[in-house]
C-alpha cells in the first residue's frame, strides 16, 4: 500500500529540507531564536541547510560570522546566558576544536560554576562523518569525544523525522545541546508528515525489531546496519537494530531491554574504537546485563588512522555493511 | 574416521575442535563424530600439531578415512618447531576499491591456557539460566561457537527435564540411528550367541550397613550407592573368572587383559548406550561411583568419548530403580557375559537358624556357552556374592 | 591626581566612598591570604593588591541593568558590584553558603542578581562570552552594556581579537576593560607583545579605545564615565586600558623571580589607596576619624563574613552531582 494513502499528508523531503525546516519553523515559534555561524546567511550554509532563510529572516537572524569559531561560539553562549536562544553551526566538527574551550570551559561549566544561576540554553549544530573524500580534517566522527562531557546533552538524528523534530527539543533544553548530522545522510530523502512536528530526545528508536542479536548505532551508520541486517535476514540471523539518537544521555534502558532479549551485540560507531562511545556502551552492558549476554559483544568502528582521501580508502576506514556483517556472524561463531 | 565399533562402518563429522596450528596430545579430544550410536568424542593418540583438518564439518566418511593430518613431532622446546609460513598479504584489485577489511575485528576467542582449555566455554546468560534451574552444565550440549553453551541450550535441557516428550531428541544422540544400531546388535546376539542364564539371591545387608555408616559423614553428592559396589565386586570377579571378560570374535574367544565394565544407560527417548568404565577391578569404590555419575550425565548428553564406546568386556544392566527384582540381559557382541542386577528387597531370611529380615538382592548372569558352562557362571556369581559380603574390602 | 574640578558632580560623600570601596578591597583580601595561610581557603587564589582603582572606579559607573564578565582576579570587582562579602568569602571557603554554592571558589564568583557573570578562569574565555551577552542586549534592543574585564595576558589570546572583531562588526555595546598589569602571571608584557600599547590594538578592529592610569581611581572614574556614555549612546564597544600593578604575587604560591622587588618598590609608591587618602588629606577633605571610622566599618563587615563562612554549612555529598544539568527550579528561572 503506498505511503500516501495511510498518511494523505505525507511529504518526501531530503535531510537536509528536513533541518532547515526545523530551523524556520522554531524561528517562526519563537523569535528568541537565531542562526549565527560561517556562511550560513549570503552562501546558504556549506552544506546549503540553511539555503533561502536569510531572506526570510534577515541577517540580524540569519547570522553570518567571521571565521572566529571560538568567538561566536561564545557569543552564543553569551546570548544564550542573557536569555536568547541561538542556534551556532559549525562547518564540522573538526572545526569545532576551535571552539573546544567555549564549548567545554564555558557552555559545559556555567551551570554547575555559578551554583546553578546561569544556564547556557545554546544549540550547537555541526556536521560529522566521513564519505565525501574530504580527508583528514574534514571527515571526523568526533560525537563520542563530546558525549564524555557532562553537563550537554549530545543528539544524533538520523532520520528526516529527527532532523525536523530534534532542533525544536534540543532549543527547548536549558542546557547546551550538540546537534550532529552526518554529510552523508543530508541528501537522503524520506517520508514526512506535512504536520511533522517535535520528537523526544531522550528515547532510543528500536529501527527494526529483531530477535537473535542487537546492532547498536546511531547517525550515518544506521542505514548501513539497518541494511547488513536484511543481509543477515537472508543468512537466518534475525538482527534488531537501535538507533540511539541520544548520545548523551544514552538511553540504558532502551539499549539493556533489547540485548537482554537477543542475548547478543554489536555497536556500530563511526568513532574510532579506542576510548570511545562504542566501549562506553559495552561496558554498560557489562555492568548491566552480563549475565544475560551468550557471546562477548562485537563493535564495528573506524580503523585507527585519520580518515584518508583516496576513496578505497576512506570506505576501508569506516564502518560498513560487510563489516557490520561479518562482526554479527563472527558472533555465532559463523564466517 | 576412527572405528567405534563392530557394526560401525561410516561417521558424520560434526564438530572440530581444533584447528590447523593447534598443538594436541594424547587424550586430547579433537572432534565430534555423529554415528548411528550417538555423537561421540573423538580422542587422540598422537602428541602434535594438527596441519590439516581433511573432512569438513557435517561430512559423513567411512571408516579408515583421514580425518586430519597431524605433523607429529618429538618433545622438544617450542623453538625448534618450525613457524607456519604467514598468510599471504591480500592482493589489492586495482578496478574496483576494496571493501573494507582493516575495521573489523571480530571477537576473537581469548589466548587459553592449559587450565582454561579444559573447562566448557558457557555464556553467562547460560550459565545463570542453569544456577537458577539446577540445570548441570555438564549434561548440556552447546550449540554456540566452539561448543559454547549459550542460553538456548540450556532452555532446550530445561524443557526436557520438566516435560519430557517421548518423541525428544537428547542433544547429540540421533536416537532413530541408535535404535538401529540396538536393533541390530540385539539381533546378532540372539542369532549368533547361545546364551546360558543363571539366577544368585545375594544378601547385602552387610553392604546396607556399611553404606550407611559411609555416607552419614558425607555431604550428598558424595554419598555410595550400592550399585557402585556391585560393579566392584562383579569387577573383581571378572579378573579371576577370565571367561565372562573378553571377546568372541572369529570362532575364538580372547580374553581381556583389563576389565573395563560397560555400564547400561537408558537414554531418554528411547535410546540405550553401555559405555565404559575402565579399569573398575583397579577403581576405588569411591572413583566409581564419581565416575557412574558422570557416565550418565555425558552419555545422555550425547557426549561419551569413543573409547569409552568401543571397549567395554563385560556389562552390567540393573532396573533395579525401576523395580524389577530379576533380569535376564541379553549379551552385547563381542561380549560374553552381561550380569543383571535387581532391585534390593527386604526377605525373611534363615540366619544360622532363626528367621530374620535381610536385605537381598538378585544378581543373574547371562553368558555365552560358546565360552563358558553353567558350573563356571554359578561359581562367577557365587565370587560377586562373597565379595558382597565384605564390602570394607572391596 | 586628576584634579576634581574635572568632576562638578562629585560630592565629598562620594570621594569617601571611592576611597572605603578600596580600602575594604585591601583589608579584605589581606584577611583572605591570612585565611588562605591557616588553610580556611583553598585552591589558586589571586589578589587584587594595587589595582583596586580599575574596579572602583569602573563599576559603580554601570547601571544596575548592565552586566559584568570578570576574571579570576575578580574579588574585588564582586564586592564593588555589590555582592554580598558574607557570600564572597562563604564561596571561597567552599561553603554552600557562597555566591556559587561553593562550586565555583575564588575563581568563579557569580552573581545572578547583580548580574554579575562570573570569574572567569581561562584567559580570554570571557570575552565571547561578553559579547554574546551584548549581542542579545542588541537584538532584543535594550540599552544595557555589558563591561568585560580582562588582564593584558588575555591581548594574546585569539578569543581577544575574535571577539573585538566580532563586537565592532556586529556592533555590540561592549566595554572592553583591560587591566594592564605588566605580566601575564610571570611574563612582561614586553616579551609577549610586539605591541606593547595596548589601546592600539583596538584601532585595528575600529573600536574607540582610552588608556587611563589606573592607579589613580578618580582618573579611571572619569574615563570610565567617558567610556560607559560612548557605549550607551554608540550601541558599539569602546576600549578602556588601565595601566595598573599588581603588588603582590600573581597568587599565592609565587615567589616572583620574574620581576625585581626595586620595581615593585616603585610601584607600591604609586598604589591607588596611599596616593588617593593623601590626596584627600592635602586637600582637606578627608579626617582623621573618617578614615577611623571607615577602618573600622570595614573591619566589622569582615568580622561578620569571616563569621559567616565559618558557621556556613557544607554540602552534603549526596548533592555532589547537582547542578550539571537543570532543574525544576532552573529551568523555571529561566
Amino acid at each position: 500500500m503506498p505511503q500516501e494513502m495511510i498518511h494523505p499528508g505525507t511529504t518526501e523531503l531530503t535531510y537536509r529540507d528536513a533541518v532547515r525546516e526545523a530551523i524556520r519553523d522554531a524561528m517562526r515559534r519563537d523569535d528568541r531564536v537565531f542562526l549565527m555561524g560561517e556562511d550560513v546567511g549570503r552562501y546558504g550554509g556549506c552544506y546549503a541547510v540553511s539555503k533561502g532563510l536569510l531572506a526570510e529572516f534577515g541577517p540580524e537572524r540569519i547570522r553570518d560570522t567571521p571565521l572566529s569559531e571560538s568567538g561566536f561560539t561564545g557569543a552564543g553562549i553569551g546570548a544564550a546566558m542573557a536569555g536568547m536562544r541561538p542556534i551556532v553551526e559549525l562547518m564540522t566538527v573538526n572545526f569545532s576544536l576551535l571552539a573546544l574551550d567555549q564549548i567545554f570551559n564555558s557552555a559545559v561549566t556555567v551551570r554547575h560554576m555559578s551554583g546553578n544561576q546561569f544556564g547556557v540554553p545554546l544549540v550547537i549544530r555541526m556536521a560529522t562523518g566521513a564519505g565525501r573524500q574530504l580527508a583528514a580534517q574534514h571527515s571526523h566522527s568526533l560525537e563520542g569525544w563530546y558525549a564524555h562531557i557532562p553537563g550537554i546533552k549530545v543528539l544524533a538524528p538520523a532520520t528526516v523525522e529527527d532532523a525536523r523534530g530534534m532542533l525544536w527539543m534540543a532549543l527547548q533544553d536549558p542546557d547546551p545541546a550538540l546537534i550532529f548530522e552526518n554529510v552523508m545522510l543530508y541528501n537522503m530523502t524520506g517520508k514526512l508528515a506535512a504536520d511533522a512536528g517535535p520528537v523526544n530526545i531522550d528515547k532510543a528508536a528500536v529501527r527494526r525489531p529483531g530477535r537473535d542479536i542487537s546492532l547498536i548505532t546511531y547517525g550515518g551508520s544506521l542505514w548501513k546496519t539497518l541494511e547488513a541486517a536484511t543481509v543477515l535476514a537472508g543468512e537466518n540471523i534475525d538482527a534488531e537494530v537501535i538507533d540511539l539518537r541520544s548520545l548523551r544521555p544514552l538511553d540504558d534502558a532502551t539499549i539493556m531491554t533489547s540485548v537482554a532479549r537477543t542475548r547478543r551485540a554489536i555497536i556500530v560507531d563511526e568513532g574510532w574504537r579506542s576510548g570511545s562511545l562504542s566501549a562506553e556502551i559495552g561496558m554498560r552492558m557489562v555492568e548491566q546485563v552480563f549475565w544475560e549476554l551468550d557471546a562477548p559483544i562485537g563493535r564495528v568502528c573506524s580503523a585507527e588512522v585519520p580518515i584518508p582521501y583516496a576513496r578505497h580508502l576512506e570506505n576501508a576506514a569506516i564502518p560498513q555493511v560487510p563489516n557490520i556483517v561479518a562482526a554479527a556472524k563472527a558472533v555465532f561463531g559463523r564466517a | 574416521m576412527p572405528s567405534l565399533g563392530a557394526d560401525m562402518e561410516a561417521g558424520t563429522l560434526v564438530e572440530w575442535l581444533v584447528k590447523p596450528g593447534d598443538r594436541v596430545k594424547p587424550g586430547d579430544i579433537v572432534a565430534v563424530v555423529e554415528t548411528q550410536k550417538g555423537a561421540i568424542e573423538i580422542e587422540i593418540f598422537e602428541a602434535g600439531k594438527i596441519e590439516q583438518l581433511l573432512v569438513g564439518v557435517d561430512t559423513k566418511v567411512p571408516v579408515g578415512t583421514p580425518l586430519a593430518r597431524i605433523q607429529t613431532e618429538p618433545e622438544g622446546p617450542p623453538g625448534a618447531v618450525a613457524a607456519a609460513p604467514p598468510p599471504a598479504a591480500p592482493a589489492v584489485p586495482l578496478a574496483t576499491p576494496p571493501l573494507v577489511r582493516a575495521p573489523v575485528t571480530p571477537p576473537s576467542p581469548p589466548p587459553v591456557s592449559p587450565a582454561a582449555a579444559a573447562r566448557a566455554r558457557v555464556s553467562p546468560a547460560a550459565r545463570r539460566l542453569a544456577e537458577a534451574c539446577g540445570i548441570d552444565l555438564s549434561t548440556v550440549s552447546g550449540s554456540g561457537p566452539a561448543g559454547a553453551i549459550v542460553y538456548a541450550d540450556v532452555e532446550r535441557r530445561l524443557g526436557e527435564a520438566v516435560a519430557p516428550p517421548e518423541r525428544k531428541r537428547a542433544p547429540g544422540l540421533d536416537l532413530d540411528a541408535m535404535r538401529s544400531a540396538i536393533a541390530a546388535a540385539m539381533a546378532r546376539s540372539k542369532r549368533e550367541i547361545p546364551h546360558y542364564y543363571l539366577a544368585h539371591d545375594v544378601d547385602v545387608t552387610a553392604c546396607v550397613q556399611w553404606l550407611t555408616r559411609t555416607n552419614a559423614a558425607r555431604p550428598p553428592d558424595d554419598r555410595l550407592l550400592i550399585g557402585a559396589l556391585a560393579i566392584k565386586a562383579l569387577a573383581l570377579a571378572a579378573r579371576r573368572f577370565p571367561a565372562f571378560n573378553g571377546f568372541y570374535r572369529d570362532g575364538k574367544f580372547e580374553p581381556a587383559s583389563a576389565v573395563h565394565v560397560g555400564v547400561a544407560i537408558a537414554i531418554r527417548g528411547g535410546g540405550l548406550a553401555a559405555p565404559a568404565l575402565h579399569q573398575a577391578d583397579r577403581t576405588s569404590v569411591d572413583e566409581l561411583m564419581a565416575r557412574m555419575r558422570d557416565l550418565v550425565q555425558r552419555t545422555r548428553a550425547g557426549r561419551i568419548r569413543s573409547s569409552e564406546f568401543s571397549d567395554p568386556t563385560i556389562t552390567v544392566t540393573s532396573l533395579g530403580e525401576r523395580g524389577v527384582e530379576t533380569l535376564y540381559g541379553i549379551i552385547y557382541p563381542p561380549q560374553v557375559a552381561i550380569v543383571g542386577i535387581g532391585k534390593m528387597v527386604t526377605r525373611p531370611w534363615v540366619i544360622d537358624g532363626a528367621i530374620g529380615p535381610r536385605s537381598v538382592v538378585t544378581i543373574t548372569l547371562s553368558a555365552d556357552h560358546r565360552v563358558s558352562d553353567g558350573h563356571a557362571g554359578a561359581l562367577f556369581l557365587a565370587e560377586i556374592g562373597r565379595l558382597l559380603q565384605e564390602p570394607d574390602k572391596l | 591626581m586628576t584634579p576634581p574640578t574635572d568632576k562638578p558632580r562629585l560630592s565629598r560623600e562620594h570621594m569617601l566612598g571611592l576611597l572605603k570601596q578600596m580600602i575594604r578591597i585591601r583589608r579584605f583580601e589581606a584577611k583572605c591570604a591570612e585565611l588562605y595561610t591557616q588553610e580556611k581557603i583553598r585552591g589558586f587564589m589571586h589578589l587584587y593588591d594595587g589595582e583596586e582603582a580599575v574596579a572602583v572606579g569602573v563599576i559603580p559607573v554601570l547601571e544596575k541593568r548592565d552586566r559584568i564578565v570578570a576574571t579570576y582576579r575578580e574579588h574585588g570587582h564582586a564586592l564593588v558590584r555589590g555582592v554580598p562579602m558574607t557570600t564572597v568569602l562563604a564561596e571561597m571557603y567552599g561553603k554552600q553558603d557562597g555566591c556559587s554554592r561553593g562550586r565555583g571558589g575564588s575563581m568563579h564568583l557569580f552573581d545572578r542578581a547583580t548580574n554579575f557573570y562570573g570569574g572567569n578562569a581561562i584567559v580570554g574565555g570571557g570575552l565571547p562570552t561578553a559579547v554574546g551577552l551584548a549581542l542579545a542586549d542588541r537584538m532584543r534592543g535594550d540599552d544595557s552594556i555589558t563591561a568585560c574585564f580582562f588582564g593584558e595576558g588575555a591581548v594574546a589570546e585569539g578569543e581577544f581579537h575574535e571577539s573585538l572583531n566580532l563586537a565592532a562588526l556586529w556592533g555590540l555595546p561592549v566595554l572592553f576593560v583591560c587591566e594592564n598589569n605588566l605580566y601575564a602571571m610571570g611574563t612582561a608584557l614586553a616579551i609577549s607583545e610586539s605591541e606593547t600599547n595596548i589601546q592600539r590594538k583596538a584601532a585595528c578592529y575600529q573600536i574607540a579605545s582610552e588608556a587611563v592610569d589606573g592607579m589613580d581611581v578618580i582618573a579611571v572614574e572619569a574615563a570610565a564615565r567617558r567610556a560607559v556614555q560612548a557605549v550607551r549612546e554608540t550601541r558599539k564597544p569602546y576600549f578602556l586600558e588601565c595601566r595598573t600593578y599588581r603588588l603582590r604575587a600573581h597568587s599565592m604560591f609565587d615567589a616572583q623571580l620574574y620581576r625585581d622587588k626595586a620595581e615593585v618598590e616603585v610601584w607600591r609608591h604609586k598604589e591607588p589607596i596611599v596616593r588617593y587618602q593623601g590626596w584627600l588629606e592635602a586637600n582637606h577633605l578627608i579626617h582623621p576619624e573618617d578614615l577611623a571610622r571607615m577602618e573600622s566599618e570595614v573591619a566589622a563587615e569582615i568580622a561578620e563574613a569571616v563569621a559567616f563562612g565559618e558557621a556556613g554549612t557544607w554540602e552534603p555529598v549526596e548533592q555532589l552531582t547537582r547542578f550539571t544539568y537543570a532543574e525544576a527550579a532552573a529551568q523555571a528561572d529561566r
